[in-house]
């Protein structure tokens, strides 16, 4: 099945909510009969549907590198709401209830409000980006994401001049999420923020899918943010709120330990975490016996996203 | 009887390989999940600090209850800690690192939790190398002190296990509170024999402290010898499993 979306829709052109609407009743009932009709053996990691066929490549995506293979990419996430543990993480996401999903749209900007995912989608042209994923627990994997830059969204709802930061909210379900539910460990709900320019820097997107499928409930559906050249644990997962701000937000992990894990969270071999090197990373996926990969300076997107950061301490600012 | 002794100690000699034996299945089955180098060290840890805390046990469990002749069970557990812990570092050197000494080097230079590590193993090694009845014989004294040296292993083990976690801390608080266990065990034990040597013995004489120690212990074996006669006809052997 194959969805096809429109390049480059003017604002006057958007598709009416109804008629979106319409269409995915339309997918849901073929959908439906999938089910009913065939035995479809669904195993807990791969629901992931729709398909989306071809779509074009964005121009930022790395091409070169070797993408991650799927399964791994669908069975190695933090997901701290489910589960400390990445394997029950993994099985508990399932439970998540994504449909219907909306983001509210608030803080120093003109047209707050809250969004329906749908109508949101319909404004984008969905793209893919290959990048590679570092985390904070020195391993990365390569993911073709399937998403639309954040700056298409926010231009759109027009930012205020007082807009510094933008700060992102995700889902609180503690029906579904245990640890939300026994308040466990972190501050719930799970917040990420950024500077404005961080923000809408054309690397930075937002992701509906990866590997041309819809995103996998574990590895953050229906809508997270990516943002390649920091840690992973920045790139905040079922994300329902994202909110202007004017001053810089109080971010989960930092608020945890805030020496541990700053508000940059740059990818930056040079500076170790207080307990660890991030001097070298795991590439999942590599056989027994390989080298470990030595971890680049932004997470090797230097050359786009150092101006940003021109003149400032990386060792203070991390 | 000394043929029963002799299996029950080949059997958990053989049990203690089942772990490493359940690894390579599994990592020939590919069945160490999305990560499996990161699988394979850990669990090679894993293994090595339990064996650790296993060999901690013994004293305990023999000061507990009164059993005898477990020496050379505490011996090849500690022994097994030291086989699991140096696969485990093997593990890491060659399968995560494949050696490449530059990056090896920065690594270890710059995780703390790395350092307890390094420190745990250098102790279990040198405690491992004098395992030997004969470097026991040949060190005397001086053996007990060195191998006194165990309590600070598990120490460095288990700040080495926490300090390369994010914050999840409930299995590591399980190993923490084990051995919380061990070794308040063997505090109240001292403390407890110190009170007693106060009591017994004006302040004048504190040379006397460790011979009434020897003393309570010796008294309680002897009393069961009293009151169980038979055993000492039967057999020789039979009351180091009683």
């Amino acid at each position: 099945m194959i969805i096809k979306t429109k390049k480059d829709i003017p604002a006057s052109e958007i598709t009416d909510p109804s008629v979106f609407k319409k269409r995915r009743q339309i997918i849901k009932a073929t959908l439906a009969t999938m089910l009913t009709g065939g035995a479809i053996s669904s195993t807990l990691a791969n629901s992931t549907l729709p398909v989306w066929g071809n779509l074009q490549k964005s121009p930022v995506s790395n091409d070169s590198l070797t993408v991650t293979p799927a399964e791994i990419t669908k069975n190695h996430t933090n997901y701290y709401e489910f589960s400390f543990n990445k394997k029950e993480a993994t099985s508990l996401a399932q439970n998540l209830v994504t449909d219907p999903w909306s983001v509210e749209i608030s803080g120093e900007v003109e047209k707050s409000g809250s969004y329906h995912l749908e109508d949101i989608l319909g404004q984008q042209t969905l793209q893919e980006y290959v990048y590679r994923l570092r985390c904070v627990e020195a391993w990365s994997m390569v993911v073709p994401w399937v998403g639309f830059p954040l700056a298409s969204l926010l231009k759109r709802v027009k930012p205020l001049s007082s807009a510094h930061f933008v700060k992102f909210t995700a889902v609180y379900q503690p029906k579904t999420m245990p640890k939300q539910l026994a308040d466990a460990m972190l501050e719930w709900p799970y917040v990420e923020g950024l500077r404005i320019d961080e923000a809408m820097h054309p690397l930075t997107i937002l992701a509906v899918g990866m590997y041309g499928e819809s995103l996998p409930k574990q590895n953050g559906a229906p809508l997270r943010l990516v943002v390649p050249w920091k840690y992973g644990f920045k790139s905040i997962k079922a994300i329902v709120k994202i909110e202007f701000t004017k001053r810089a937000p109080i971010t989960t992990w930092n608020k945890f330990a805030p020496n541990d894990y700053g508000f940059y969270s740059n990818v930056n071999p040079a500076v170790a975490h207080p307990r660890w090197s991030q001097n070298s990373e795991r590439q999942l996926g590599s056989s027994f016996f390989t080298p470990r990969r030595q971890t680049e300076l932004f997470n090797g997107y230097g050359n786009q996203v150092a101006s940003l950061y021109s003149g400032m301490d990386l060792r203070h600012f991390f | 009887m000394t043929l029963r002794f002799n299996n029950l100690y080949s059997l958990t000699l053989a049990f203690c390989l089942i772990p490493l034996l359940w690894l390579l299945i599994d990592t020939a089955f590919d069945n160490l999940g999305p990560n499996p180098i990161q699988a394979l060290h850990i669990r090679l840890g894993d293994w090595s600090l339990r064996f650790l805390w296993l060999t901690l046990a013994i004293t305990p469990l023999q000061t507990v209850t009164g059993w005898r002749g477990m020496t050379e069970y505490r011996q090849m557990l500690g022994m097994y800690a030291f086989f699991y812990a140096t696969l485990h570092v093997l593990a890491y050197l060659l399968m995560d690192h494949a050696l490449v000494w530059s990056v090896i080097g920065i690594d270890i230079i710059e995780s703390q939790y790395i350092w307890f590590g390094v420190l745990a193993y250098s102790i279990i090694f040198s405690l491992a190398l004098t395992s030997p009845k004969w470097a026991k014989k040949r060190m005397g004294k001086k053996w007990k002190k060195l191998h006194r040296f165990i309590y600070l292993a598990a120490g460095a083990a288990i700040i080495h296990y926490y300090w390369q976690l994010k914050g999840n801390m409930a299995e590591p608080l399980f190993y923490l509170v084990m051995i919380c266990i061990l070794l308040g065990f063997r505090v109240l034990v001292w403390v407890k024999n110190r009170q007693l040597s106060r009591l017994m013995i004006p302040t004048g004489q504190r040379v006397l402290v460790v011979p009434v120690k020897q003393f309570v212990m010796a008294e309680t074996i002897r009393e069961q010898q009293v009151n169980e006669p038979e055993r000492l006809d039967e057999s020789g052997t039979q009351h180091q499993h009683t």
